[in-house]
C-alpha cells in the first residue's frame, strides 16, 4: 500500500514538475500579478520580476535531480530580510510565496488529471513549508532590528558631559533598569578615570519614577565612584520623587542630594575650591582659591 | 613568594601592587607595612592598585585591615587608582571599604594626604 502511494505521489510530483516547466510563462505572469498587487505598489516592479524569476528557477532546481533547496532557502531568507527592513507587513511578505500556489492551481485545474491534483497536494505542502520558513526569516530579521535599536538607544541615552574642569555630569533620561544602570555606571566611572574628575553629578530630572530598585542602582553607582576616589551628587529630585523616596523609606545616607543641576554644580564647585564673584554689571568672573 | 615592596616618599609610604596577590604575600605585606610605619613615623600610606584587575572579598578585606592597622599607628591610608570594573565588583560584593580614603590616582592621593595634614595643623593652631 505504502509503495503504491509513493508511486502515485511520485507520479503527481513529476506531473507538477512538467506543468511548471511547460507553463512557465503563464504561471510566472500570474504569480507576478498576485505578488505585485499585494505589496500596494511600494515595491519596484523591475526588482520584483528579478526576485521572482530567481525564486522560480531555484524552486524548479530544488524539485530536480539534486533536490538541493539551499539556494531557494537562501533567496527566500534574503527576500524576507529585505522586506522586514523596508517595513512590509508579514502578510505582504508571505503572499509572495503563497501566490505561487494560486498561480499554479489555475493551470492544474485546466489540466484536470488525477496525477496533477495529487501532485498539487504535495506541491502545496512544499509551498506551505516555504511560507513558514519565510515567516521565520521575517520574524528573525525583525527581532534583529529591535535588538540593534535597543543597543543604539542604550548608547544614545547615556552621555557623560563635562561641566567644569574636574566635574562631570550624567543627565539620566527615561526609566532605569539594571542593564541601563550598569552601562551608566561603567561609562561614568571610566570617564572619571579618563578625565581625572573628582566630582560627578547624576541628574535624574528625566527619570519618571524612582522605586527601591532604581534607588539601589543609584546608591551602588555613588558607592562605586566613592571607592575610586570621586564624590557623587544626585540632583534633579522633583517634589513627588522626594515624597516617594521618603515614603518608601529609602536611606541615602551621607550622599549629597540637590534639587537642581545648578545647585549640584555650585556644590561641586565649592567642594573643589572654586568661588564665583559677581562684579558690577552682568559679567561673572571666576577665580580659584589657592590652597 | 613575591614580596610587595614598600616605598618611602617623604613622610608617605607607597605600596604599588603589581602582582597577583596570594594570601601569604598579603599577610607579609601587612607585617612589612606595620614595621615600616613604625620605623619611619610615616603619616600617610598610599596603596596603588592601578594594576589590579581582579578583586575578591579577600583583597577587599586586606585593604580595610591595612587601613585599620595604619590608623592605629596614626597614619592615614589612601587607596588610589581603582579601576571601574574593580569598584563595581567591590560594590556588588557589598564591600564599601568604610574608613579607607580613596583617590583617582597617585598624584591626587598625595595631594589628599598633604591637604589632610594641612587641615590638621590649622585645627591645632585654632
Amino acid at each position: 500500500m505504502g509503495v503504491t502511494l509513493s508511486v502515485h505521489a511520485d507520479a503527481g510530483r513529476r506531473r507538477i514538475e512538467e506543468l511548471l516547466q511547460e507553463n512557465e510563462e503563464p504561471v510566472f505572469k500570474r504569480w507576478l500579478e498576485i505578488a505585485g498587487s499585494s505589496s500596494n505598489g511600494h515595491v519596484d516592479r523591475g526588482s520584483l520580476v528579478g526576485q521572482l524569476r530567481e525564486l522560480y528557477q531555484a524552486l524548479r532546481q530544488s524539485f530536480g535531480e539534486s533536490s538541493d533547496s539551499s539556494d531557494l532557502r537562501g533567496l527566500l531568507a534574503e527576500l524576507s530580510r529585505s522586506r522586514a527592513r523596508q517595513g512590509f507587513t508579514p502578510t505582504e511578505t508571505a503572499i509572495v510565496v503563497f501566490g505561487l500556489k494560486e498561480a499554479l492551481y489555475e493551470i492544474v485545474e485546466n489540466d484536470g488529471s488525477p496525477e496533477a491534483l495529487r501532485g498539487f497536494v504535495w506541491f502545496s505542502r512544499v509551498i506551505d513549508e516555504l511560507g513558514l520558513f519565510t515567516m521565520e526569516s521575517y520574524a528573525a530579521a525583525r527581532e534583529r532590528i529591535i535588538i540593534d535599536q535597543a543597543e543604539q538607544l542604550l548608547e544614545l541615552s547615556t552621555p557623560v558631559v563635562k561641566l567644569w574642569e574636574g566635574i562631570v555630569a550624567v543627565p539620566l533620561v527615561g526609566t532605569l533598569d539594571s542593564a541601563r544602570t550598569q552601562v551608566v555606571m561603567e561609562k561614568l566611572l571610566q570617564t572619571l578615570v579618563d578625565t581625572g574628575s573628582e566630582h560627578a553629578v547624576i541628574d535624574i530630572t528625566g527619570v519618571p519614577a524612582v522605586d527601591t530598585q532604581v534607588a539601589q542602582h543609584l546608591l551602588k553607582t555613588v558607592v562605586a565612584a566613592r571607592l575610586m576616589g570621586a564624590e557623587c551628587v544626585i540632583s534633579g529630585i522633583r517634589p513627588q520623587i522626594a515624597h516617594t523616596i521618603v515614603t518608601l523609606g529609602i536611606e541615602f545616607g551621607d550622599i549629597v542630594t540637590k534639587a537642581s543641576l545648578a545647585d549640584a554644580l555650585a556644590h561641586a564647585l565649592r567642594q573643589s575650591g572654586i568661588e564665583f564673584v559677581k562684579h558690577r554689571g552682568t559679567r561673572i568672573a571666576v577665580r580659584t582659591v589657592e590652597e | 613568594m613575591d614580596r610587595v615592596p614598600v616605598l618611602k616618599l617623604g613622610d608617605i609610604l607607597i605600596v604599588s601592587i603589581q602582582i597577583d596577590l596570594q594570601d601569604q604575600s598579603v599577610l607579609a605585606l601587612q607585617e612589612d607595612l606595620a614595621d615600616r610605619v613604625v620605623a619611619t613615623g610615616a603619616r600617610g600610606v598610599i596603596i596603588d592598585i592601578t594594576a589590579v584587575e581582579i578583586v575578591d572579598s579577600f583583597i577587599g578585606r586586606m585593604l580595610a585591615t591595612i587601613a585599620a592597622i595604619s590608623r592605629m599607628l596614626d597614619a592615614e591610608t589612601v587607596v588610589v587608582g581603582m579601576r571601574p570594573a574593580v569598584a563595581i565588583t567591590l560594590v556588588e560584593l557589598g564591600l564599601s571599604l568604610g574608613g579607607v580614603r580613596t583617590a583617582l590616582n597617585l598624584e591626587k592621593g598625595v595631594a589628599l594626604l598633604n591637604h589632610l595634614d594641612g587641615a590638621q595643623i590649622v585645627t591645632a593652631a585654632q
